[in-house]
Parts: C-alpha cells; structure tokens; sequence
C-alpha cells in the first residue's frame, strides 16, 4: 500500500498523530491507578484531555515573550525526537535530538527569572545530567548486540535483547523513574499538583503554553516506553506485558517512596550506570572478544 | 612550484608584517596594517585550499642548511633573552629547563648535526591545508578584533604599560609560527616553530605584566619548555638511530612504521600533551586567563594548543594499537572528563571557556591515541569544529567584558536585553559547543560510533557519557543566564566598533555555515586524508546528515514563530513570587516591610565538582598514566 522507501516517513507520521492520544490515555490511567492506589475513586481516564483542552481556551500570559518560543521548540523538538525514533532512526540522533527540546524549556524557565522556576530549571539540568549517561549506554548496548544504532535493524532483530542486557535495562528503569517526573526523582517538577517549588520549570507558563508542555510530555511518555519495547522487540506480546509491567512498577514507586535531594538522585544515577551499565558491556565486550 | 610560493608566503608574510607593527606607533596606521595582513592572509590560504586540495601529499625541498643555521641562531638568542628573564624574575625551574634545552640542541647541533642532511622541508597535506585554514582565517580574524579591544583595553587599564607595537608584532610572528609548524616537514623546523609558539605565548600572557601575569607566563613557559626538552630528546633519538638523519623527515618517519617511530612518537605527544594543556598540565591554560582575552582566543582556537594536537593527531597512525597510545589516549579521556566536570563549579566566564577547550583538546588527544581510522577523521573534525566556535565565544565574551566591566558569568544576566546581538551570537556559539545538531555534538556522535568498534574503546564511551552530559549542564545554565529577561535594563552595545562586529559576525556566520557544509569538509580534506594514510575512511551515513540538516534549518526557523505572538502582544505578566508584591524593577516585598532586590544565582556546586579536589585527581592519575608510558618507553628503548 504505502511504497517502501515511504514508510520511515509514514510511521513518523503515526508517532506525530497518535502519539498524544496514547500519551494522554497512559496519563489517565496513571491518574486512575495512582488514585486507586491512594484509596481514592480518581478522575475519569479522559480527565488530561479534558485538562489539556481547558489550557488551551486559557489566557497566554507571558513574563517574557521569548517564552513562547522555548515552549514551542521545546514540543517541536520532543516530536522530532520521537519521529525519528518511530521512523527508525540513529539512536544516537534521537537522544542528541532528545537532550536538545529539554534544554529549550530550561531556557523557557530561566527565560522567566523567577525563583521557582530558576530553581526548577537549575534541579531539569541536574536531572539531565543524571539520565543522558545511561540513555547512551543503553544505545550503546542495543549496538553491542544487534550492530546497530538505528532503531529500524534493532526492532528488526530476532535476538532477545533483554538477555544480553539486563544491566541496561535496570539502569534504564531508574533513568525513567527521573524523566516521568515520579517520586523519588520528580525534583524538578512534579506530575503532581505541586512540590515543594511550586511547579518548578512550570511554574511561569500558563494557559495554551502549559497545554503544549503537557503534550511534549505525552509524547515523551510514548517514546521512553518505545526504548522498552527495543528490550523485547523480538517478541511483540512480551514486549507489551514488560511496558505495562514496568509502568506500574513506576506507579508503585511513584506512590511509595518520597522525593529525595538531588545528590541523591545524581549519585543513584550515575551509580547504576556506571556499575550496571559499564558492567553489562563490559561483560558483552568480553565475550564479544572471545567468541567472535 | 606554485603552491611552494604560497606556503612561504603564509610563513613569511605575516613576519613581514609583524616588523612592520613593530616599529609603528600610530593607531590608525597599525590598524590599517593588520587589517591588510589579515585579508591577505586569510585570501592566501583560501588560495591554497582551491589549489591544493585535490593534490595529495606534495613535499618541497628548500635549501635546508642556511635555513637551518639561522634557525639554531634565533634559538641560541632566545634561550639567552629566556635565560635573562628567568634570571631577572628568579625562575629557577625556568631557568633550569632553558639550560637543559639550550645544552641539548648545542650538544646536538656541535657533535650530531654534522652529517645531517635533509631535503624535504616543506610540504602540505590535507590535514595542513585544514590547519592553514583555521590559522589563516581564524587566527588573523582575532587580530583584527584585538586593534578594537586593546585600544579599550588600555582606556580602561592605564596602569598596564601601553606596548601595543611589540603586542601586535607578536601576534603575528605567532601566526608565522603556526603556518611554518603546520607547513615543516622537517622535525628540527617543527622544533623551532614549536619554540617560537612557546615564546610567544609566554610573551603574550605576561603582557599585563602584574605580578599575577608575569607568574603565570613563567608557569605556561615551564610546561612548555618541558615539553620542548621531550621534543628535542626525540629528535637526538632519531638521530642516533641513523645519523643521515633521514628519519627527521616527518613523512619518512611516519611511513617507517612502529619499530623506530614509536620511541619519538610518544616523547612528541608528551611535547604534544603540554602544549595542549591536558592534565597533568592544564593550569598553564587556566592561567593564561589573565591576558588581553584576544590572546586567549588565539590561544584556544586556531594557535597553541591546537599545534599541540596537530603534532598528536600526525602522530596518531604510529600510537594506534599500541599501550603507549592506549596510555596517551587515557590522558585524553581523563583530562575530557574532569575537565568537564571542572567548569561547572567556575563563575568566570574566561575559566569556563578554558576548562571547556581542556575537556574538548583532551577529547581530541583520546581520538588520536587510540587512533584508528575513524577516531582520525572525528579527530579533525574536532579541530575544526572547535575552532570556530570557542573563537566566538571568547571574542563575544571579551566583548561583554569590555562594556559591563565583569567577566563574572552571575554579571551576565539579562544579557539579552542589554546587548541582544552579542548575546544571540554567543547563544549560538554555545549551542556549536553543546547542542544537536551543531558541530562538537556532530563529533561527539562520531566518536562514539568511533570508539565502540576501536579496541578498548568502552572506556571512553564511558568517559564520553558522563563528561558530555557535565558539558550540556555547565553550558545551558550559563546561557540561562544570558537569556533571563529583567525589566529597565538598557541597550549598551551601540559603542562597539564595526570591524569588531564584521569579526563577530564572521565567526558566528562560520559556525552554521560549517554545520551544513561539513560534509564536503569531510569528503574534500579530510577523508582523502585519512585514506591516503589508513587506506579506507569513514563518513556519516547520508540518512543521518539529511535529517541533521534539516534539524538545523528547523531551528534556525523557530525563532521566526515569535513574530506569530508578537502581534496579540498582552502587558507581559510579572514571574511569580509566591504571591509577594513585586514591582517592575525586580524588588519585592520582603519581611517587615523591605523591599528587596530579586537576584537569582546559578548553582555551581562547588562541593561535588569542586576545582581543587578534581584537579588533585587529575594530576595524579595523569602523572601515573603518562609514567606508565614513560616506563613502557624505556622497556622499548632498552
């Protein structure tokens, strides 16, 4: 139907459209599970998008007009990130592509100069510094096993990856803990109605700008549960039961363990990647010598 | 016979004009000098580009001897002018190091020098024509911005003696230098280069002469000397080896292959790795810091310690595969990492750009210690790359340093309100150094496609994940800096001079330009290079490159949506401070009725990435690494 050279560009397409509706219903049911958990009856599973829509019928107020650019890049550039990972892209590419719509809504939060989302932007580069490590490693894994960065040849591989990296894919549990903004890690914002810095990087956008933060955000949801899938592409139902497995274990965590200081979270951070992460290659580089 | 005029017209004409600027005292004489060199010398390197670049390897012989023996006459006059001011400051280390050089190139050139005959002096390569490049066009760009920022310089410092003449002739002298490194295929002409560029450097930094400047140009000359000792036992090596001295013929030396290369090879990178800066050596660099920022510019970018990773990178096909290399390379990786790490702990804005240049020469030295094809090509890329966008930046910031009088980062907010094109063009030469899809992340990719397939390499795969994310914190919280908007804050830019804003606006065009047509960079120079020396090469895939182009034009894009908001414009809101009334000149109601000032201040912590502490491990695991090179040395020597 869709002539093969296309179809990179077709999936992109898919990831652009639908993305927000998956992320959205994954936030809903987040809310509704979290609720559940908290012996509450919680809000109906469409609720974000009955959020969303209310933000965008809001006023658009600014401190600074460059604010809405950061915004927009921000979201532009979290779906060029995912695009690209859906279409099949370097992995390498999609992570620099990744980091680069983070660092536009630093800017967005610094652009404001107000303390909370100062602060908030400060605590968004700690938390970035904290993933990036380990989200290479896991590319870096995913090129050990399959010998290649791009997403299309490692979906297409028949070896279980999760096999060969078990150390990665704990590692990038905890790195995702960080970047669904959930307790212990949610430092910099919160997905909850608010922490100790108010909203944090947030805390200066209103109306449409929230709206389209929140968006980027259900993007981000559908491509960090992507890098999962890659685990267990071999093996679709599997891969579907570990993403939904995984995910609740974050709501779980999310709803059992308190916010720590960021020390905490650089040090659990680059612990886990330097241990199980170098460890894990290390172990695949070694027998990637010996046994040709 | 063509392309031979022009490479001694890059060597001698910029001396020419250095003579020139050192006799002449009138301002506008001098700036009209330099300005005309600078043209002339950026024309006459494109000119070699167009007519070289498709000829491969060429060697020239020049008559060597003449040449020769007034080369070892400047030298003698130099370690004695050293020699004085050693004396004069009371250096001894200085001291001690000159006359150990000055002895073994006396001794050298009275009992070994006799029978040496070598024909091949000059000769020009891809890779040189790349140097030539950024030393001709970048290089001599800086000294045009240096007219407009000594002349300012000096309003703003009359304590500091006023020897413009002898400061301009040098900067000059330092650009012939490079040009007859990167040109000399003759070791012993690499050596007196390599001098000259120690020199001068060291006579640029203690340019203030304040007790501060004079320390640390005697610190920079110290590292330096002994690095210039290192370079001239490999040469007495090499002679000794086979007194023809034909293997002092780079290109000879470099075809021979490990058995006689590597023993020189190792002592010319550790020349190499103190003229670079890295760890253990690195604080000649950050004391550099003290001169006019212009000297720091050429010093970063297209001068100095790019003549220390030049030598490295030729050096790279003897180091691949071997421990020594692996022991270099490690160096590299650790001086990246730490040096990284270092930068997000320092407020001066100068300090940031030198720990940054560190981390990303140490980056450079890594690629070429492991040396495999492939880290070649990223090697030279980062050479490029780097060049172009850490000339800006320390230009954009000498700049800001002349107006607001601070080269404190926390004086920099708001930047963007009080001097909105500096402040773009430094946004831009921040994301050449950080961000996707510019340059140094380009590289960053590279080299991580490089090191996973290079032996040993998930070590610095390691070292490149941690020290590249330290990079994106310490950058984009300083250009958050520059970004933050407060109110009644006016425009203080109009008062910088045009040919200061032709330079500025130069590099930064330079930085995109590079970006999109790296490409053809590559597939011109650099991998006909890597090719002619490895026999096969290595490029990004076409896919990748469409869809980073792409990425750059959307960014460059972006900015235009704020026209979108900028005609429903509202009163723009005041940021929010927890409900405390707050007025338009950033004070807020405090307690007991204060109104307070509103200052936000960017985190350093001081106590995880500290200088101190990190540089105490720094020096220590590099002195360990660079002995076990040293021994694994004399295992091979013996």
């Amino acid at each position: 139907m869709i002539p093969e050279p296309l179809l990179p560009v077709f999936y992109g397409l898919v990831y652009v459209l639908l993305a927000p509706l998956l992320g959205g219903l994954i936030a809903g049911i987040d809310r509704k599970v979290t609720a559940r958990m908290q012996g509450r009856v919680g809000p109906p599973i469409l609720q974000p998008f009955y959020d969303v829509g209310k933000l965008f019928e809001k006023e658009n107020p600014v401190v600074t007009v460059t604010q809405n650019f950061y915004v927009l890049s921000y979201l532009v550039f979290m779906m060029v990130a995912g695009a690209l990972f859906f279409s099949g892209g370097d992995m390498l590419l999609v992570i620099f592509a990744f980091t680069l719509s983070h660092i536009f809504i630093v800017l967005g939060a610094y652009a404001s100069y107000s303390p909370y989302s100062h602060v908030g932007a400060e605590r968004e580069l700690l938390q970035i510094i904290a993933y990036e490590p380990m989200i290479i490693l896991t590319a870096v894994g995913m090129y050990m096993v399959t010998q290649s960065f791009f997403v299309s040849t490692i979906v297409a591989s028949s070896v279980p990856i999760i096999l060969y990296l078990p150390g990665i894919f704990v590692g990038y549990m905890i790195v995702l803990t960080i970047k669904l903004r959930k307790s212990p890690f949610d430092i910099s914002t919160s997905h909850h109605a608010h922490q100790e810095i108010v909203k944090g990087v947030t805390t200066d956008f209103a109306g449409p700008n929230l709206g389209k933060i929140e968006i980027a955000h259900w993007y981000e949801y559908v491509f960090l549960l992507g890098v999962i899938w890659l685990f267990f592409a071999w093996n679709p139902l599997l891969a579907v039961a570990a993403i939904l497995v995984v995910y609740f274990l974050e709501i779980l965590i999310d709803n059992t363990m308190s916010r720590v200081k960021w020390q905490l979270m650089l040090r659990t951070a680059w612990i886990t990647a330097g241990t199980l992460g170098i460890i894990n290659l290390g172990v695949l580089y070694y027998l990637g010598m010996v046994v040709p | 016979m063509q392309i031979l005029d022009l490479l001694l017209c890059l060597i001698l004409f910029p001396l020419v004009a250095a003579l020139f600027l050192l006799v002449v005292r009138r301002d506008s004489v001098r700036s009209l000098i330099v300005q005309f060199a600078a043209v002339a010398i950026g024309i006459v390197s494109l000119v070699l580009l167009i007519l070289g670049f498709d000829k491969g390897t060429l060697i020239y012989s020049v008559a060597s001897e003449p040449v020769s023996l007034v080369m070892f006459i400047i030298e003698i006059i130099l370690a004695v002018f050293i020699l004085y001011l050693g004396i004069k400051f009371r250096k001894s280390l200085t001291v001690l190091l000159i006359l150990l050089q000055a002895g073994m190139l006396v001794w050298f050139e009275t009992s070994l020098a006799g029978n040496l005959h070598i024909a091949n002096n000059l000769f020009v390569d891809q890779f040189s024509i790349i140097m030539a490049l950024i030393i001709g066009i970048i290089g001599s760009l800086i000294c045009v911005y240096a007219v407009g920022y000594m002349e300012t310089y000096h309003n703003r410092h009359k304590e500091v003696r006023d020897r413009r003449s002898i400061f301009f002739g040098i900067l000059f002298i330092f650009l012939a230098a490079m040009f007859g490194l990167v040109f000399s295929n003759n070791l012993l002409w690499v050596f007196f280069f390599w001098e000259i560029t120690t020199i001068c450097s060291f006579l640029l930094i203690g340019y203030a002469e304040t007790e501060e400047a004079t320390n640390n140009s005697f610190l920079a000359l110290s590292m330096n000397l002994l690095g210039g000792v290192a370079f001239m036992a490999a040469i007495i090596y090499l002679v000794l080896a086979d007194s023809s001295g034909i293997l002092l013929d780079l290109n000879h030396l470099l075809a021979t292959g490990k058995a006689f290369a590597l023993v020189p090879a190792v002592l010319i990178c550790f020349a190499g790795i103190t003229k670079a800066a890295l760890m253990p050596f690195s604080s000649w660099l950050v004391g550099a810091m003290v001169a006019p920022t212009p000297v720091s510019a050429l010093l970063h970018s297209s001068t100095m310690v790019k003549a220390g990773v030049y030598i490295i990178v030729r050096f790279a096909p003897v180091l691949s595969g071997t421990t020594e290399g692996l022991m270099i390379a490690l160096v590299g990786g650790m001086t990246f990492a730490l040096a990284s790490f270092m930068a997000i702990s320092q407020n001066n804005a100068k300090k940031v750009l030198a720990y940054s240049t560190i981390a990303n020469l140490g980056l450079i030295v890594a690629c070429a210690g492991v040396g495999t094809y492939n880290l070649m090509w990223v090697a030279i890329l980062l050479i490029i790359f780097h060049a172009i966008a850490k000339s800006l930046l320390f230009l954009c910031v000498g700049t800001v340093e002349n107006r607001i009088g601070s080269r404190n980062i926390e004086d920099m907010g708001g930047l963007i309100v009080r001097m909105p094109k500096i402040a773009i063009m430094m946004f831009i030469g921040m994301a050449g150094m950080f961000l996707a899809p510019f340059g140094m992340v380009i590289s960053k990719w590279a080299a991580i496609e490089a090191f996973i397939t290079a032996p040993f390499g998930l070590i610095f795969i390691a070292i490149l994940a941690f020290g590249g994310s330290a990079t994106v914190f310490f950058w984009s919280k300083w250009m958050g800096k520059i970004i933050s908007v407060m109110r009644d804050q006016n425009v203080i830019e109009d008062t910088v001079r045009k040919e200061k804003w032709a330079v500025l606006y130069i590099l930064t065009g330079l930085v995109v330009v590079v970006c999109l047509i790296f490409p053809l960079i590559s597939s011109v120079l650099i991998e006909p290079f890597v090719l002619n020396i490895y026999g096969h090469t290595t490029r990004l895939a076409q896919a990748n490159l469409t869809i980073m182009i792409m990425m750059l034009f959307l960014l460059m894009i972006m900015p235009f949506s704020m026209l979108l908001y900028g005609k429903r414009a509202q009163p723009p809101a005041l940021p929010y401070m927890g409900g405390r009334p707050m007025n338009d000149s950033m004070h807020f109601a405090g307690s007991i009725g204060i109104s307070r000032e509103l200052v936000l201040s960017n985190y350093y912590l001081e106590k995880t990435f500290g200088e101190e502490r990190l540089f105490m491990i720094g020096v220590s695991l590099c002195w360990g690494l660079l002995l076990i090179a040293g021994i694994l040395l004399l295992g091979v020597i013996l």
